[in-house]
């Protein structure tokens, strides 16, 4: 469920809990819910447009993990060239 | 668990017999000496862990511990740690820890090397933060001693 919903905000952009729950049998009580959770965990925003209130994707987090890894990747390479060195001389 | 920022995943042929690699592996002396901790008089025994001071310049002042998983003669080696653990201040035991593993393989010219470190989907944001600054503040220069290593021999 919650994966459909962050799927559905990555393809569809912001969206209302309306246009959420649209084509679904899901409350608005339940979206509402789970957006809660997500908002939590950083994966998902709410904004302001006008009157309404829509919610977005919100991509931050992931770039962190994913820059995370990268200087985890980084100091690996770097352990492995100092082995390499240590077995090779 | 999102796979491309749980786990890391490093492959490199090293010109040494396998039973050469594998005592810069298991060998925790030998293994710190390179690694940059001080595990001098130490050994890996499986289900135990290793505790020993980092001798990498600048964060002298830490102990950096392992808790040896696995240990299979010249084919693998398992730990699970903490990584990037740089806050003395900071308890990481109640924290998840990151499971590294070594698989070491026959190739030609030499010995195949595979390093995967995952679960690291599970380590607290506050935390990844940490790794990046650990990353900026140090590692540029070791590389840098290790390329006029490499450069005068």
């Amino acid at each position: 469920m919650r994966l459909r919903l962050v799927t559905a905000l990555c393809l569809g952009g912001a969206m209302s809990i309306t246009q959420l729950t649209a084509g679904t049998d899901i409350t608005r009580q339940a979206i509402t819910k789970h957006l809660g959770v997500l908002a939590a965990a950083g994966l998902v925003r709410d904004v302001k447009v006008g009157r309404e209130r829509l919610w977005e994707f919100d991509p931050a987090q992931l770039d962190e993990a994913r820059r995370t890894l990268e200087a985890i990747a980084q100091q690996w390479d770097h352990a492995l060239a100092k082995l390499k060195l240590a077995v090779e001389e | 668990m999102n796979p491309s920022t749980d786990r890391i995943e490093r492959r490199i042929l090293l010109k040494a017999p396998r039973s050469r690699v594998w005592r810069a592996l298991s060998d925790a002396a030998e293994f710190g000496a390179w690694f940059g901790v001080d595990f001098k008089g130490k050994t890996f025994v499986a289900g135990k862990p290793v505790q020993g001071k980092i001798t990498y310049p600048g964060y002298e002042h830490l102990l950096m511990e392992v808790q040896i998983e696995r240990l299979e003669p010249e084919r693998l080696l398992a730990w699970r740690w903490h990584p990037a653990a740089i806050e003395p201040s900071v308890d990481y035991s109640h924290e998840p820890t990151t499971l590294v593993v070594f698989e070491l393989e026959e190739a030609e010219g030499g010995t195949l090397l595979t390093l995967v470190e995952s679960g690291l989907d599970n380590i607290p944001l506050e935390r990844r933060a940490t790794v990046l600054r650990l990353n900026t503040s140090g590692w540029d220069e070791q590389i840098r001693n290790i390329e006029k290593h490499v450069a005068a021999n």
